[in-house]
């Protein structure tokens, strides 16, 4: 469906310009389209987090403006992108600004890489997973720089600790990850989804691949820095952490990042473990494959994120926050170990299938 | 037994030729020593006597007869219902200048600097003698009774008093004869110095704290109290006591009803003013409602400070249920504005008790959720695991009453210790933990508010017929001499003191509020621990920042 | 435009008690009439600050406590976006000015407020706040928090009750609503063009 659509768009651009001039065409969709793909995501996020939050503290949450409080985060943005950027007194300017930039846009290049539903990816990398990791992980040196750049003491504390946080956790989302890849042999997105066309990855993998999506969830979730791993902002200590600083927009960088940062992981966790876009197939069972197929691959992907996000949710307002020495014990001692040891089951399931 | 101790207290304090011994108007032993002795005789009651006096109540700073003095509140841990005033004064009133006991008792480092603040008279050995609520650049004492109150003296200041991290605290020593006149530093010279406060989201209030950190350890905490100082004590002096009594609603918020009770009590027993037993029994059940009230929020608030955001609505959700059944009968919410002097305002409402009989399985209820959500939760049980340690000795030393000194296993409730109102008359426990360690600290709030119920529970069937409140004189004045009250609100013991001269105002009020020396609690346990730490340890003494400033 | 246009999704225009102060401000503000391009931009603009307005969490005294009750399960001002308090200053709309404010406090506050990025509002909630209110004879509390930072709703009380903050908040909605992005109202304006406001001293 969507293939038919990118390719009716580059015939047609074909038709009227030269192929370099249409390309740039092109590129410039994509961007304007992931970049509005990217707010409207956030912003539908973030007013899902409050409902959900709402109604698990027992309250009702946003339902004034529009109906059910639909327009709320839009008037959340209107707001914030007319909000008076503040001069920090002898701060860093350059650095200042270009954080929040870095942080935005590492949020922004995942999420393009992310394969939506069938056909809809935007590139698609032979070494995807890679990318993924890496270009993710670009993030935190926005928040060191916020933390630094700043001249104040808490977003310096908030910084250093979010450093070490999401240094020590990449690893052990590194590690899951590679589970998955020592599985399917390859690091494509598209082929990682195409493989778990009749059986998901978290069935095949048996219990190695239980484990793996486990602390996927764990140490993803302390990488999108939510409770109750939220020790970089901790608000009761810090205030606001890295951002304290930040006013209007640039601190609307940050906020949206977050939340879709908080996307980005449940969307991997989807691919990598629940099959992506691919419908649930019980292997045997032809009718109940068919009624499957009949529903909208993009569906089932946001469905499979939906539900990971859900779960961090449930999480984030349930939890309690760790402390920074029990937040590194458990990474270094706890899921580190564990995640060494299913790589190497995995490799060992894999190596007696044949 | 009980009373030979406090004979043999006293006849060693008639032996002393320079003491002076006293029966006051409301029982109480009381001492007056001239100031150069006063050091040796309260080192005798704190170390020598048969039964130590262990706890310092209170000080009060005091200006009569053109004469600076203090007094001592003095009890025991071992005979909690004994207490001794001990008084001493000063003539000089350019340089009033008396011995400090801050070595005695750790409490007394926090009094004596507020006694410097309000009245200017300076201890001697203290090492810390910098104003403690009012800004450094402020002109004058304002609880002198000299104080010159013109607002043009003390303008609102414009900028923010600039603390250096190189601040520096002067004092005034006495070793071997001489005297000197010195500073010295409150931090060291490369510490990393943060403040907490004055606004900060989770200080519970105005509160500031600086602390020095060594990466994530706190090494110093030096609390800037004042943010809030709203000088109640001064404004009462010119108010009649029923006047009064508003105030103390204000003083701490959250157990306003029991503040104001202290204050009805101190007025009735000076007048002798009998209160009927349905005065009594309403002002328990009152009072225990809004313990659990109180317990409810802090404990809400302790979960939130570790990052628990729904247990802290689920602590205020059924929180506005106790306060519907205020507002019902008393018509405020937070400030009931209940009690007054002689009984209560107004006769409860016919719902009163029919709301309160299923208040009681419904906080029981939730009782077993907030255990279910948090306390048994594994995260917040690591968190609160083995921080935070108070002894029972630094408890009593500090001062550290109510909940808090409770978990370190110091007896201090005074509904048990000395019953007022109706809590003769009812079966409940003290809630004594051993450990003194936060989850203690933690816990010990949700077990009292099972208590409290249980509390209610007796009395709220039994609340007999009668009149609501006793007749008083419309100018109400109390007799001459020094009166003093303790009761046991929600943070813990809450003591009135006034002198009155015989006029409708009081001559001199003074409120011993619970919560400031639970932030010297806070300093003893909070070094050598976490900084994300810190928060939560404040939450888990659960302090209330204007009963502090007053 | 008529004034009845001040609409807000939450209350109908008749349940305001004094909607003659705010008809005036409008009629200031539109004195010599508004581009219909300007209105509509401007219409648009207030629409989403007037629905998403973050208050800073900032307390002294028992006021706080009643403004806790306005964020928790029953009185809940999330339904109007309001629930997002921010801890930091510069991310925060209008600071809740909750309890007493003593001499020592002041000069904080009026950092706090200055530390805000525009547009700001100010809420003075409860007796203290307004005048001094329950101390206004003591020699250490400032006489309203308007000689300080310039206020824009009072909510009386002591401390007021949900309800009465929850109104409060509805009037600040409907303040924002009539504001013009491309003109600042008179008193905001003394402010922004001598820099800071002038500190008197209350008489107690």
């Amino acid at each position: 469906m969507f293939s038919s659509l990118t390719q009716w768009i580059d015939s047609f651009l074909l038709r009227y310009m030269g192929e370099n001039w249409a390309l740039f065409v092109e590129f410039l969709l994509i961007g304007v389209s992931i970049m509005v793909a990217y707010a409207v995501l956030a912003l539908i996020l973030i007013l899902v987090e409050r409902k959900i939050c709402a109604y698990f503290q027992c309250r009702l949450g946003p339902n004034r403006v529009g109906p059910w409080g639909l327009f709320q985060t839009a008037a959340d943005m209107i707001k914030i992108v007319l909000k008076e950027l503040i001069r920090i007194n002898r701060a860093d300017h350059f650095l200042f600004r270009l954080a929040s930039f870095i942080v935005i846009v590492g949020s922004v290049c995942t999420f393009g890489a992310l394969p939506f539903a069938k056909g809809l990816q935007v590139i698609d990398f032979n070494i995807g997973v890679f990318y993924l990791l890496a270009i993710s992980s670009l993030g935190v040196v926005g928040i060191l720089l916020a933390g630094w750049s700043s001249n104040s003491k808490y977003t310096m504390i908030g910084a250093m600790r979010s450093g070490a946080q999401l240094i020590s956790y990449e690893l052990s989302c590194g590690m899951s990850l590679l589970c998955i890849v020592v599985l399917s042999g390859t690091m494509q997105l598209s082929e990682i989804v195409e493989m778990q066309r009749d059986s998901w990855f978290i069935f095949q993998g048996h219990v190695p691949a239980v484990i793996a999506f486990i602390i996927y969830l764990i140490a993803g979730h302390a990488e999108t820095n939510r409770g109750p791993f939220d020790l970089p902002e901790a608000e009761s200590e810090l205030t606001a952490g890295y951002h304290t600083e930040y006013s209007g927009i640039q601190f609307g960088f940050f906020y949206l990042a977050e939340y879709m940062n908080m996307f980005i992981i449940a969307a991997i966790a989807a691919t990598m473990f629940l099959g992506g876009w691919q419908p649930l197939h019980i292997s045997g069972w032809d009718t109940f494959n068919q009624v499957m197929d009949c529903i909208p691959s993009a569906i089932w992907f946001l469905g499979k994120t939906g539900f990971c996000i859900f779960l961090a949710l449930w999480v984030r307002w349930s939890f309690p926050r760790l402390r920074i020495d029990q937040l590194l014990r458990l990474e270094w001692k706890i899921l580190m170990p564990i995640c060494l040891v299913n790589i190497l089951l995995m490799a060992l399931l894999v190596a007696l299938r044949g | 037994m009980k009373k030979t101790n406090m004979e043999i207290t006293e006849k060693y304090l008639s032996s002393l030729s320079f003491a002076t011994l006293e029966r006051r108007a409301d029982g109480m032993l009381s001492v007056t020593v001239p100031k150069e002795n006063l050091y040796e005789v309260a080192k005798f009651l704190r170390h020598e006597c048969a039964e130590k006096y262990n706890f310092l109540f209170d000080l009060v700073g005091t200006d009569s007869d053109n004469k600076l003095g203090v007094i001592y509140y003095l009890s025991q841990s071992a005979q909690p219902e004994q207490m001794l005033a001990l008084k001493t004064f000063t003539a000089d009133r350019e340089k009033p200048e008396l011995f400090s006991v801050q070595d005695l008792w750790d409490s007394a480092s926090v009094y004596e600097r507020e006694v410097y603040d309000f009245f200017g008279i300076r201890f001697i050995n203290h090492p810390d003698m910098r104003r403690i609520f009012l800004r450094a650049d402020w002109n004058g004492f304002p609880l002198r009774k000299d104080y010159n109150a013109d607002p043009a003296v003390n303008p609102v200041p414009e900028k923010s008093e600039l603390i250096s991290d190189m601040e520096r605290m002067p004092s005034i020593t006495l070793k071997m004869g001489e005297r000197k006149e010195e500073t010295s530093y409150v931090f060291e010279k490369d510490d990393y110095v943060v403040n907490f406060g004055p606004q900060h989201p989770a200080m519970h209030g105005v509160l500031h704290l600086r602390v020095a950190l060594d990466g994530e350890i706190i090494k110093k905490i030096d609390p800037v109290f004042g943010y809030i100082h709203r000088g109640i004590e001064k404004m009462c002096e010119a108010y009649t006591y029923p006047q009064m009594l508003h105030l103390t609603d204000r003083l701490d918020y959250l157990s306003g009803t029991m503040n104001r009770h202290a204050l009805c009590l101190c007025c009735e027993n000076a007048l002798q003013l009998e209160v009927s037993e349905r005065a009594h029994y309403i002002r328990t059940i009152f009072d225990e409602l809004t313990r659990i009230a109180s317990h409810l929020l802090g404990w809400g608030c302790m979960c939130m400070d570790m990052g628990s955001i729904t247990a802290f609505v689920y602590g205020m959700r059924d929180r506005e249920k106790i306060m519907d059944i205020f507002e019902e009968t008393a018509g405020g919410r937070l400030m009931a504005n209940y009690a007054t002097i002689g009984g209560v305002a107004r006769d409860i409402h016919p719902n009163f008790q029919r709301r309160v009989k299923e208040l009681i399985p419904y906080i029981r209820k939730m009782l077993k959720e907030h255990h279910m959500l948090f306390s048994n939760n594994p995260i917040a049980r690591g968190r609160m695991a083995g921080i935070g340690f108070l002894s029972k000795e630094k408890a009593i030393s500090l001062g550290a009453t109510g909940p808090s000194g409770r978990a370190s296993g110091w007896h201090n409730d005074l509904r048990k210790i000395s019953p007022y109102a109706a809590y003769g008359k009812v079966n409940f426990d003290e809630v004594l933990r051993s450990e003194g360690l936060t989850y203690d600290r933690y816990v010990i709030r949700l077990d009292e508010i099972e208590q409290s119920l249980r509390i209610i529970e007796q009395l709220i069937d039994n609340i007999p017929e009668g009149a609501y409140a006793a007749k008083t004189k419309a100018v109400i004045k109390l007799p001459e001499g020094e009166f003093f009250q303790r009761v046991e609100n929600a943070r813990g013991q809450f003591g009135v003191h006034i002198t009155s001269k015989g006029d409708k105002t009081p001559y001199r009020v003074k409120f011993r509020s619970p919560s400031l020396t639970l932030v010297g609690a806070l300093k003893a346990i909070a070094t050598e621990s976490k900084v994300a730490d810190l928060i939560m340890l404040g939450a888990s003494l659960d302090y209330v920042i204007p009963c502090i400033d007053r | 435009m008529e004034v009845k246009d001040i609409r807000i999704p939450n209350m109908r225009y008749e349940d305001f008690n004094d909607n003659e102060y705010l008809e005036n401000y409008v009629s200031e503000l539109r004195e010599g009439g508004v581009n219909i391009f300007v209105g509509k931009i401007n219409d648009f603009i207030n629409w989403g600050r007037s629905n998403s307005v973050w208050p800073l969490t900032f307390a002294t005294s028992c006021c706080g406590i009643e403004f806790m009750c306005v964020g928790a399960a029953r009185s809940d001002f999330a339904r109007f976006g309001w629930e997002v308090t921010r801890n930091s200053p510069r991310q925060a709309d209008v600071i809740f000015v909750c309890g007493t404010i003593v001499h020592k406090m002041a000069p904080v506050l009026k950092r706090l407020y200055e530390q805000m990025a525009e547009p700001k509002y100010v809420m003075a909630i409860g007796g203290c706040a307004i005048s001094g209110g329950p101390f206004k004879s003591s020699y250490h509390t400032v006489m309203g928090v308007d000689k300080i930072i310039p206020v824009d709703v009072y909510i009386p009380g002591c401390p007021p009750r949900p309800e009465a903050i929850l109104y409060g908040m509805m009037q600040l909605s409907r303040k924002i609503k009539v504001q013009n992005f491309f003109k600042l109202p008179d008193e905001r304006k003394k402010v922004a063009e001598s820099g800071e406001l002038k500190v008197e001293n209350g008489k107690p």
